[in-house]
């Protein structure tokens, strides 16, 4: 979107407009790639950048570099390679604080990806509950209640399942609208005094909703229970900044973020992860250790047992480098954009149903769809024949797709280097699965 | 590799016009089997006579690969020798699991070399055995078990 001249100029006092912000995608398209690549003799239309993103060359240059010249173990060394990877490493933990508005880098724990943040702070609560002396906000026993929603992740269902079992709490649930929104309604009685934690995923990587959080937030402080959100689908497409929530925890992943598999985040706040029992235990999460007992490190380190995936950490501060220089807010509205774009145009497919809010407000880039008669697997295999690379399945949602009477969906999502001419392939590509199972 | 040599007609055909689909009575055993990575579910009962395949009923939901196979199930296996069906299972098996390696037995599999195709997408293995491994684990059953009336 060109940069229009605003028609009407807002009172002084008045929020001002500064004019959409704009991204160049072709250029940014270049710096991927992976993108000039063909799949099945045809050029690679990338739609599911929900499941994971691709990488810039610019996070490709410091991968290698870190190998090729910095490559030592952290914390530990004395000699230079240590000394510059242990930079790299925490320099890389400093930019991902900047960039989800942490107030020190001391909040920011690395972890593999989302699912081990949110285990991280689930086996909190377990330590806590069966150790003496843990902090009551984390001691859950019979009688205590923890609380997600109908549209979570596995990750974000399973580790409280297993917390709930353990330690004889119970687990409980938002259900969602038919627009494919959490049901609000029963707030009240859902969060109440009994419960522990709320545990929300912030975007729906199924339905692509983004919830609002304030009804929630506001519900779960006036009982004292803790609020996580799991912002693995925000981070990675929106400004997100910790303080603005006013939240716990949040957990998100790399690689959804143009950075490499195997590094993912859990922010907390430094009061609640300085009372936390470790989670993993081994070499660099300890004070002092003697063979009759050890004391730990402050966190983030007593999070953080064995050798860290250093040079992905590192790839993630080069690739939180790239998105910032790009700009989150050019990013969520290209993404926007795109998202009313493929809305419109999907609504013009006959017999496709889409699953999630249908206007373009409130939710994100990643829209789950039926088309009638035809499974989702041979939608996305029939796609991929065309190049166009798409998710069939229960993305690992599978209580959201029951709560729809579906056993799996079809998801195209899209990033900041998704195009309206991918869109419209997409949509193509969708008339040729209806001809070949017509 | 063409996307037609995976959606053969015959697959088509049988994924539109499915043989011998729904749940019957009697059988002999039953096993329900899902495929976790994408939802799909499968039940297959058994009905044995002596030793030979008296029926073969099916339901389920899934991709066109997994509902054609167990239609081709079906159709093979119904009426042979428990003999017979193990091999047309080990056969088909062999081939949609061989990577595009393995030559199917046209004599032996019919209308289930159409799978061939499936083996060199390792994605879709598992729809293509979804309802044989399911057969395999009711046939088993119910030749210790008796028959549900």
């Amino acid at each position: 979107m060109s940069q229009t001249a605003n028609l009407v100029t807002p009172p002084e006092g008045m929020p001002q407009y500064d004019g959409m912000p704009h991204i160049d995608v072709d250029k940014i398209r270049a710096d991927f790639p992976i993108l000039s690549r063909e799949v099945n003799g045809h050029p690679l239309v990338y739609l599911d950048s929900a499941n994971t993103s691709q990488k810039p060359r610019q996070v490709l240059e410091v991968l290698q570099a870190h190998w090729e010249q910095h490559n030592g173990n952290v914390a530990r060394s004395v000699h230079t390679l240590g000394a510059e990877a242990t930079e790299a490493y925490e320099g890389a933990r400093t930019k991902v604080a900047a960039f989800i508005g942490a107030t020190s880098p001391h909040e920011v724990v690395f972890t593999k990806n989302s699912t081990e943040a949110i285990n991280l702070v689930a086996y909190s609560f377990l330590n806590a509950s069966v150790g003496p002396g843990g902090d009551p906000r984390f001691r859950l026993g019979p009688g205590d209640e923890i609380v997600i929603s109908e549209m979570e992740h596995h990750s974000n269902i399973v580790p409280w399942q297993l917390l709930c079992e353990r330690t004889g709490a119970s687990l409980r649930w938002f259900g969602l609208t038919d627009n494919g929104r959490l049901d609000e309604s029963d707030v009240d009685a859902l969060i109440n005094e009994r419960t522990k934690i709320v545990s929300i995923v912030h975007t729906s990587n199924i339905l692509g909703t983004v919830n609002a959080t304030s009804r929630i937030h506001d519900r779960t402080r006036q009982v004292g229970a803790l609020f996580m959100l799991d912002a693995s689908q925000t981070v990675p497409h929106r400004p997100v900044d910790v303080v603005d929530f006013d939240v716990d925890f949040i957990a998100f992943t790399g690689h959804k973020m143009c950075a490499p598999t195997g590094i993912g985040v859990l922010w907390g706040r430094r009061e609640l992860l300085e009372v936390m029992p470790p989670f993993l235990g081994g070499g660099s999460m300890i004070e002092t250790v003697a063979m009759t007992g050890s004391s730990f490190a402050p966190p983030p380190a007593r999070f953080e047992a064995g050798t860290p995936p250093i040079a992905e950490a590192v790839g993630l501060g080069a690739a939180v480098d790239y998105l910032s220089s790009v700009g989150m807010d050019a990013i969520a509205w290209h993404e926007k954009q795109l998202t009313a774009y493929a809305l419109d145009a999907m609504s013009t497919v006959p017999g496709l149903r889409i699953f999630g809010p249908r206007v373009p407000v409130g939710r994100g880039g990643t829209i789950s769809f039926a088309l009638e008669g035809i499974h989702p697997h041979d939608v996305g295999q029939v796609l991929d024949s065309l190049g166009i690379e798409v998710r069939a399945g229960h993305h690992c949602a599978r209580p959201a797709c029951v709560r729809y009477g579906v056993p799996a969906t079809t998801r195209a999502s899209f990033y900041l280097y998704t195009t309206t001419d991918e869109v419209d392939a997409l949509i193509r590509g969708l008339d040729q699965v209806r001809r070949v199972f017509s | 590799m063409q996307l037609d040599q995976l959606y053969q007609e015959i697959i088509l055909d049988h994924y539109k016009k499915p043989r011998g689909r729904g749940l019957r009575e009697p059988y002999g055993a039953e096993a329900h089997h899902v495929n976790p990575t994408c939802g799909d579910e499968v039940t297959v009962r058994v009905s044995l006579s002596d030793d030979r395949v008296a029926d073969i009923s099916y339901e389920g939901m899934g991709c066109s690969i997994s509902q054609a196979s167990a239609s081709v199930l079906h159709e093979l296996l119904v009426g042979k020798s428990l003999k017979e069906a193990f091999a047309r299972v080990d056969a088909f098996t062999e081939m949609v699991g061989g990577r595009g390696q393995v030559t199917p037995d046209e004599q032996l599999l019919e209308d289930g070399v159409a799978f061939a195709g499936v083996a060199r997408y390792p994605a879709r293995v598992k729809c293509a055995l979804l309802s044989w491994m399911a057969f395999k684990d009711a046939a088993a059953r119910a030749t210790v078990g008796g028959s549900h009336e």
